[in-house]
This record gives structure tokens, C-alpha cells and sequence, in this order.
């Protein structure tokens, strides 16, 4: 018999290792490993088609695995996974004719340990859209009372898959605060996003998928110190022009201004400085996860 | 055993399943509206008068047709054109047939002393016998035994009546539940639900309670208006009549949550449910009886839960029957749900 040491909250709350999904002769998975410590949000960022909704289903066991082994507090997912996981899917439906109260009571009694209602509106903030019914409402109020739904058990972990997909700037604002408000009473998070700015803002950690597989792993700080180290400085052309042919520097042209790509900003100012160059207008960028993500994707459109 | 968790959850399905039936207007007013129509419709135009024509039963016959070369029966009655002959096996099934109207006319084809059975509170019974009088002509002295049977005549109204409820109930059962569940499959709706501690056994328990709750509610209201326009006789128990119509909506509702198991297309599931319910609607004698149609044609009706529903119903409402009559079509009905329901639970999918 084997021996499986009892859950404590220092292991991984997941732990997923060589999980592969095929549908006939395609891949949708190749080979992907990762765990998640509790009370942390892990974020699956990756292009179109990349095998993040379909490994979020798997775990999730909404749809099956062709082969790997997923493990919740240290174990096989059984009864107890269900009970306690809390899922907003990025495509699904509710029932039309029912109010936004009366859906959340119906999903409550679906699970042994419900949060209390008055609590989970609040949190929400869907006091207003009570008795609206579920056709009646608004892209932003569906994905808050999807979010309500998927904390309607109080759940241990919460697979968000593109939450904020479709949101204005306000909604996506409110989302996040949840998210860290869910994040900050120990809840963990697995999601989904397209979104650098919101998996640089939630995510403790982030592993960007790409053909099936995860191609990099790490905190968004760790992620841009590893795959860019470049920053760039921006100055207008005017300032620069007749200087360029003699300096030692890595540029390009941008219609009225030249970037300049530096691995050491403090070294390429102090060449710019010595040059006699003017810096008044100077603009320097650091890098952003969206160009480590473009530095491991590829530029190239996807499907 | 079912636990009180379980319970917890069918019932959350059955309200929610229960509350859109009842808000969505449209197809809540049309479950009433269709067969009310249908029922005042048919009782206007036919005015209680039965739609068959003359039927004539011979007997003792062996098989599905009348074998004429074994009877009495002059040759002017044969070819008339106006008579259906319909083959009867005995005697007692015969006199049983006259007396409910099924056949205006009993003869006993093998009799010299042309031995036949009138019905005398029906005139079509009359008109027959007239026919096959005049066919023995020309010799007017030729002797025949004259029995008459009493019987009062079912109304059309009152044969059809079973047979509208039944269909209604069998495009609710089939649509309402089949079509439903593809389409929350489609739009994902199903998918929600799974991502809770929902199983399928108690979705498709709440699915099948919502509906026949939705169907005998339904079943009820219509009956009692078509009883105050018509005056609706039922000869037997009024329990069992409604029995034969909740048993005959749960193996109806078991063959669309079956249908509905795997489907993710609402166009398949449509042509599937059409190709179901209408060989259905016109096999199970809805609105026609079969008698003296061909036996393939009878096979295949007897396949059809419809068949049996309408039969026990009928049994009930026309004749009188108690439940010994009709516990074999009440055992094939439950029995349809059981293996229907077991299936569909089987193969039954969340995901499209």
C-alpha cells in the first residue's frame, strides 16, 4: 500500500505532472507539470489556441485527461474536489428565466457548505442586479455573478479562466480587488489571461504555455530578468542625428525618434553624456511581461 | 439510498427547471393552448359523430385477414366497397368489439343460419345490418339468427380525447426534456452545473420530476376544461386514468432524456425527436384506431410506449377497465422507463 503523507498547507495544493490531452490525432496538451502552493494565484498566459483552457478544463475534471496525474492536497480528485474547488468558466450559460438571487440560491443548495448569501452579493457587489434575470444582464454584472457563483461554496481553489475578458476598465478594477480579496484570506487561484497588466497585478507566479507545453516559469519579476534584460531609451531624433555614425551604440529608428537598446541604462547614459547629447527628452522603458511573452511566443499572428 | 444532500439537490433542479417553464410565456401558454385547440377544434367539426366506416368483424378467423373462402358470407356483402372486413379469432372478442363500437356489424362467418350480432343503440350498427340483409338477397325468405347487443356509443369526443392528451404529452415529454437538455449542453449551461457536486443521476431525476410534475399539471388543467365544454365521459376510475397517463409521461419523458444523453446538436436532435414522434403520433392510433390494418403496421405500433399508454387510457376511459385490464400495459410503460432512463443515465454527457 502506498503511503500518502497527510495535506499540510506547506505542500502544493495542486500538483499536476505530465498531463497530456489529445481529441483524435490533434494535441491539445503536450506534456505540462506544474504545482501551486496554497494562498498563491498562478496564472497560465499563452496565445490563442495554446492549450491553457483545455489544461484549466482537465484539472478542473470537467473533461477528461488522455494520460499525467493531477493531485489536490496530495491526492487523487474525489467527491471532496468538488466540494471545495470554485470554477468560473470563460464560455457557459445560466439558466434564462431565473433572477440573479434565485440563481445564486439554487447553486447554493448544490453544495454542503455554502457562503452566506447577503456576504456573497456583497462581495460581488450585485445588491443591484438582485432581481434582474440572468438574460437581462450586462456583460461586466454576468461576470460578476459568474465570479459569485464560483465562490459560492467557499472554495479552497478557484479556476478563474479569463476572468476579465470583455470588462471596462472599472468592472476589470473591481475584479482584481476580489481577486486579492479572495487571494488574501488564503484562498488559492489558478487563471487564465490574455491580460500582461492583470497576470503582472494578481499572479505570484505564471507559467506561459505555448503549443501545449509551459516554456517558462516564474514570478512576472523573475520571468523579465531571465528573458529581458534590455531597456530601451528613447530620444528624439533631432538631438542625436549627426552624432550617430560615431557612437557605440545598439539603435533604430522610429520615424522622429531613435531607440536605444541598453543591457546597462547607468553605462549607455554616461556614452550619451559624453557625447554631449542632450537628455532633457529622454524617455527610458523597462521591460514588461508582454515582451517577454512576445520574446518566447513569437510576434507571428496566431489562430 | 438516496441521501438528504441528494434530495437537497434534485429539489434546487426541479425549482429552477420548474420556475422557466413557468415564466417563459410563450411555451407555457402553447402546452395549453395546442391540445385545447385541437381537442375543441375536432369536437366542432365532428360533433361527437365517429369517424370510421362500416366495419364488419367475421369470426372465427385465424389470421390477420378475413379468409372469405372459409365463410358464408354472400358475395354482394364481400365486394361492397362501403365495408371493411376486420378478421376476429372468437366470439367473446367480437361481442367485446360490437360492444364498444369498434366494429358495426359481427358475423359469424362459418353459421348457415347466417348468425350475426347488432349493436342497437348505434345506427351505423343498423345501416350494416341493412347491407348484409340486402346482400343475402334475392331470396327474402332466407333465414338468419338476429342477436342484438346494447352498448352505448363512444363519442368521438371521447375516443379522441385520450388520444390528443397523449400526443401532447408525448411532444412535451419528448422536446421540453430532449431538445432542452441539448441545448444547455450547447451553451454550456451543463457544464456549469458540473463543476458542482451535481451528478448526473440527480440532474436527470430532477429533469424527469420537473416535467411530469409540468406534464400531469398541464394534463389536468385541459381535462377539466375539456370536461366543462364537453361533458367528457370516463367510464372507469378517474385515478386510473391519470395513472395510465403519469406512467405513459415517464417512459415518454425516459425515451427524451435518452435521445438527449450525448446530442450537441439542436438540428440532429430535432430531426431524431420528428423521426420518433411521428411515426408515433400516427401508429399509436391518436387519431385513428388500427384496427384491420395490416400486422407489420400493428408490430411496429406495438413497440411505441404511446401504444400502450393510449390503449390503457382508452381501456379506462371507454370501456370501464380496472387495473387487471391494463397492468400489462402499465408493466410495459414502467418497464420502457426503466431501461430508457438507465441508458440515457449511462451514457449521459455534461460536455459537449
Amino acid at each position: 500500500m502506498i503511503d500518502i503523507p497527510a495535506y499540510n498547507k506547506k505542500m502544493s495544493i495542486l500538483s499536476v505532472q505530465n498531463l497530456r490531452k489529445k481529441y483524435g490525432n490533434s494535441v491539445a496538451v503536450e506534456d505540462i507539470s506544474f504545482s501551486v502552493r496554497q494562498g498563491t494565484c498562478y496564472g497560465l498566459l499563452g496565445p490563442n489556441g495554446a492549450g491553457k483552457t483545455t489544461t484549466m478544463e482537465v484539472v478542473e475534471d470537467i473533461i477528461p485527461a488522455t494520460s499525467g496525474t493531477i493531485l489536490y492536497k496530495g491526492r487523487t480528485r474525489d467527491i471532496r474536489f468538488r466540494e471545495e474547488i470554485g470554477i468560473q468558466f470563460q464560455h457557459t450559460s445560466l439558466l434564462n428565466f431565473l433572477s440573479v438571487r434565485e440563481t445564486l440560491h439554487c447553486y447554493q443548495k448544490l453544495f454542503k457548505h455554502p457562503e452566506e448569501l447577503d456576504r456573497l452579493i456583497a462581495r460581488c457587489n450585485l445588491d443591484s442586479i438582485l432581481h434582474k434575470r440572468n438574460n437581462q444582464l450586462s456583460g461586466g454584472q454576468q461576470q460578476r455573478l459568474m465570479l459569485a457563483l464560483a465562490l459560492v461554496n467557499k472554495p479552497e481553489l478557484v479556476f478563474l479562466d479569463e476572468p476579465s475578458t470583455g470588462l471596462d476598465p472599472q468592472s476589470r478594477r473591481y475584479l482584481w480587488e476580489i481577486v486579492e480579496d479572495i487571494k488574501g484570506n488564503g484562498k488559492t487561484i489558478v487563471m487564465t489571461t490574455h491580460s500582461m497588466e492583470e497576470a503582472e497585478f494578481l499572479c505570484d507566479t505564471i507559467a506561459i504555455v505555448d503549443q501545449g507545453c509551459i516554456i517558462a516559469e516564474g514570478s512576472p519579476a523573475q520571468l523579465i530578468t531571465t528573458y529581458c534584460k534590455t531597456n530601451t531609451i528613447t530620444l528624439p531624433l533631432s538631438v542625436i542625428e549627426n552624432k550617430l555614425p560615431a557612437l557605440d551604440i545598439d539603435f533604430s529608428l522610429h520615424g522622429d525618434s531613435v531607440a536605444v537598446r541598453s543591457r546597462n541604462v547607468e553605462e549607455t547614459l554616461r556614452t550619451l553624456m559624453a557625447a554631449n547629447i542632450e537628455l532633457k527628452e529622454m524617455v527610458v522603458d523597462s521591460p514588461d511581461l508582454e515582451d517577454v511573452f512576445l520574446y518566447l511566443t513569437g510576434r507571428k499572428l496566431r489562430d | 439510498m438516496i441521501n438528504l444532500m441528494q434530495l437537497q439537490r434534485i429539489l434546487a433542479m426541479f425549482n429552477a427547471r420548474n420556475k422557466e417553464f413557468f415564466r417563459d410565456r410563450a411555451a407555457f401558454g402553447w402546452n395549453f393552448a395546442f391540445p385545447f385547440l385541437i381537442i375543441v377544434g375536432f369536437g366542432i367539426i365532428f360533433g361527437g359523430e365517429t369517424l370510421s366506416t362500416f366495419k364488419v368483424g367475421i369470426f372465427p378467423q385465424n389470421g390477420v385477414s378475413v379468409i372469405f373462402s372459409e365463410t358464408t358470407i354472400p358475395q354482394h356483402f364481400k365486394n361492397n366497397s362501403a365495408v371493411s372486413f376486420v378478421a376476429i379469432s372468437t366470439l367473446e372478442e367480437g361481442l367485446d368489439k360490437i360492444h364498444y363500437h369498434k366494429i358495426d356489424l359481427l358475423i359469424d362467418g362459418r353459421s348457415s343460419e347466417n348468425r350475426y350480432w347488432v349493436n342497437d343503440s348505434s345506427p351505423k350498427s343498423y345501416i350494416t345490418e341493412q347491407m348484409y340483409k340486402a346482400a343475402l338477397q334475392p331470396d327474402d325468405t332466407v333465414a338468419v339468427d338476429r342477436n342484438i347487443i346494447n352498448g352505448e356509443q363512444v363519442r368521438y369526443i371521447d375516443w379522441l380525447f385520450p388520444g390528443i392528451m397523449a400526443m401532447n404529452m408525448m411532444f412535451s415529454a419528448l422536446w421540453g426534456v430532449g431538445y432542452v437538455v441539448v441545448r444547455y449542453r450547447k451553451n454550456g449551461a451543463l457544464k456549469r452545473l458540473k463543476a458542482t457536486p451535481l451528478t448526473a443521476f440527480e440532474y436527470l431525476s430532477a429533469q424527469m420530476i420537473s416535467r411530469i410534475f409540468l406534464l400531469m399539471f398541464t394534463f389536468t388543467i385541459v381535462w377539466i376544461g375539456a370536461d366543462l365544454i364537453f361533458d367528457l365521459k370516463i367510464q372507469g376510475s378517474m385515478l386510473l386514468f391519470f395513472l395510465t397517463f403519469f406512467l405513459g409521461g415517464l417512459s415518454l419523458c425516459s425515451i427524451g432524456l435518452f435521445l438527449a444523453a450525448r446530442g450537441t446538436s439542436e438540428e440532429f436532435t430535432s430531426g431524431a425527436l420528428n423521426f420518433i414522434s411521428w411515426p408515433m403520433m400516427f401508429l399509436s392510433e391518436v387519431w385513428f384506431s388500427l384496427e384491420g390494418a395490416p400486422v407489420w403496421v400493428q408490430n411496429i405500433s406495438w413497440l411505441f410506449p404511446l401504444t400502450h399508454m393510449l390503449k390503457a387510457a382508452r381501456k379506462v376511459m371507454n370501456e370501464g377497465a380496472g387495473f387487471t385490464h391494463i397492468q400489462l400495459e402499465c408493466g410495459l410503460m414502467i418497464l420502457t422507463t426503466i431501461i430508457f432512463l438507465t441508458l440515457a443515465a449511462a451514457l449521459f454527457s455534461w460536455n459537449e
